[in-house]
């Protein structure tokens, strides 16, 4: 038998990492991005001639949990057809037996890294607003995303914003198949403790959402979605992800607590990010409609719902919201002033 | 349509054999021999590099240890204690190789009774010619995270080497020694990598022969170590882990 040199085994283990397109109507140019299932591939679409991007699975398998769970992704992908979510093209089996699906090959940036390049609170409140709706177009169509994070939203170079990484989606309806179990190294996903699991055993009885397996990131993932409290997982989850992701848009950290450089957002923002975020689902938006209506009040200078004002607050929004008028109205008064104090001098 | 045409949409990775696990503790003798034959092959010679190295066993020594320890996985039944959901096979393994040396004297006992179970026949003149190769150096005092990276990079070194092996054993059975000699010379050997364009002017044939040949061979080298893997493994997840593992497909 022949030695293997180490250098050997990195070429083996090179020649077996790239997937095998024969047959397909893709050629590979690059490999862009390795995640919890499997590598993200730019390919050629040779027949319509533009690229697309390929997820293919490590493991080749139609039948295992990880193969089943790109299959639904791709599934769930194709029911979604909406400007903000990213669209899919095909799905099948590769030569050498890995489950892969084509999709839109979005060149852009990811929103953490995007908005470092976004100064304005508005501007950065205005993605927020696209995420809302392409999230809120999900909840209708049934599907949570249940991993709403800064990295698996991507802002192309016209300002297109996408919602990725459909992995942990979770059908509310029609769903005919168990989900799987298995983990996404991408999503920070934990086991939960032992001495949680007596406290939750109905929520094991649910083996449709995780067999007790904690699916989400920490930081963006909601209370119930981090005890695995299956049995509660709604779109109020995938509200508190906004909530902490649009506390990041405005701080620069989901939960609002880093000190030194974070931003501290006026009091009705705050509002709204606690209100998305609070901890019981009942105190939370109870639609994604509802926060992005909030913002937008924010954003046209109305009351928000989240927030009761003060006398002194509702001055400073009327103020803010009227400022062009009120200053012109203060200037004409102000010239009226000056010219009957110098014709009557 | 050939037999080396793919077929599109199958699953191309049937497990075809039990999980060696599985087998050893089958009531059909045959299968047993089987699974233990599969064990030896993919663990005798990391097993030896591991004990000449981590325990600074002569060659002879290491070599009775070495034929000893698999005894011992037959007698003491030691892989149906073995939990995939604690560990991964290798790392319990190598944790009964450091029980097993650890334990000599007992163990030297245990061979002298373990007459009824035949004498491997494993080249010992072939892995102490690879462990020359190692990267270790056998006069510092190798750490313990060391040791088990070692472990586990010869782990690999065997399964792929199998793998090749399977692979060239194939190509022949195919009349593809072509195949195999591209495979051979693109991704096994030691020297700067050849283009296809040099490979296609060495064999002259075309390129898009090489790249056939190539995909060919890299796909079949994938399936058989995928197998083999799969094979070893006690459970689906651990197949997984490892597969991730082996091939560094964890997440960067």
């Amino acid at each position: 038998m022949k030695f293997l040199s180490d250098k050997a085994l990195d070429r083996l283990r090179d020649a077996a990492d790239i997937p095998d397109l024969t047959g397909t109507r893709y050629r590979l140019i690059e490999r862009v991005a390795r995640g919890g299932m499997g590598v993200v591939y730019v390919a050629e679409d040779e027949k319509l001639q533009r690229r697309v991007a390929l997820k293919v699975l490590d493991v080749p398998g139609t039948d295992g949990d990880l193969a089943k769970r790109l299959t639904r992704e791709a599934l769930v992908l194709a029911r979604l057809e909406h400007p903000g979510i990213v669209p899919v093209h095909d799905v099948g089996t590769l030569a050498d037996g890995r489950v892969f699906y084509a999709m839109k090959f979005v060149q852009g940036q990811r929103l953490d890294q995007y908005i470092e390049a976004v100064a304005s609170i508005p501007d950065r409140m205005r993605i927020f607003l696209r995420i809302c709706d392409a999230v809120a177009f999900a909840h209708a169509r049934g599907v949570l995303h249940r991993d709403l994070k800064p990295a698996n939203i991507m802002v192309g170079p016209f300002g297109e914003v996408l919602v990725m990484d459909w992995g942990l989606a979770k059908l509310l309806r029609g769903e005919t198949q168990s989900e799987s179990r298995v983990v996404d190294p991408d999503a920070t996903i934990f086991e939960r403790p032992e001495a949680s699991r007596e406290v939750s055993a109905a929520a094991e009885t649910s083996a449709a959402t995780g067999h007790g397996t904690v699916m989400g990131t920490p930081g963006y993932m909601s209370p119930e979605q981090a005890r695995g409290d299956v049995e509660h997982i709604d779109a109020r989850s995938d509200i508190f992800s906004l909530g902490a992701l649009l506390r990041f848009l405005l701080t620069g950290d989901s939960k609002g607590t880093a000190s030194g450089e974070t931003r501290r957002p006026d009091k009705a923002l705050e509002a709204i990010c606690s209100k998305a975020a609070a901890p019981a689902p009942g105190n939370r938006y109870i639609s994604v409609q509802e926060l992005a209506l909030d913002v937008s009040r924010y954003l046209d200078g109305f009351a928000v719902a989240a927030h009761s004002e003060s006398f002194f607050e509702k001055l400073m929004r009327f103020y803010r919201r009227y400022r062009f008028f009120i200053l012109l109205i203060a200037a004409y008064l102000l010239m009226r002033v000056l010219v009957l104090f110098f014709m009557h001098r | 349509m050939s037999r080396d045409e793919v077929h599109l949409g199958g699953d191309r990775f049937p497990p075809t054999r039990r999980s060696v696990i599985d087998a050893v503790a089958s009531i059909d003798a045959e299968e047993r021999e089987r699974a233990f034959e599969a064990l030896c092959a993919a663990y005798w010679k990391p097993i030896y590099k591991y004990i000449r190295l981590r325990w600074n066993r002569q060659a002879d020594e290491a070599q009775d240890l070495t034929q000893g320890f698999f005894v011992e996985i037959i007698e003491r039944e030691l892989l149906e204690e073995f939990d995939a959901k604690k560990s991964r096979l290798r790392t319990y393994l190598r944790i009964c190789v450091d029980s097993f040396v650890s334990n000599e004297v007992k163990a030297s006992r245990r061979q002298k009774r373990g007459g009824n179970v035949p004498h491997l026949a494993l080249d010992f003149a072939g892995a102490e010619e690879e462990l020359g190769r190692t990267v270790i150096d056998p006069s510092a005092i190798p750490s313990a995270e060391s040791l088990e990276e070692f472990f586990e990079k010869e782990w690999v070194r065997s399964l792929f080497g199998l793998a090749v092996e399977e692979l060239r054993q194939l190509c022949i059975a195919r009349d593809r020694d072509r195949t195999f000699r591209l495979f051979e010379a693109y991704d096994l050997e030691d020297s700067e990598k050849v283009s296809y364009e040099q490979l296609s002017k060495g064999f002259a044939i075309p390129v898009t022969d090489v790249t056939n040949a190539l995909a060919w061979a890299r796909r079949e080298f994938r399936r058989i170590a995928l197998e083999r893997l799969h094979e070893l493994c006690g459970s689906e997840e651990e197949f997984q882990r490892e597969a991730r593992a082996t091939f560094g497909w964890e997440p960067k």
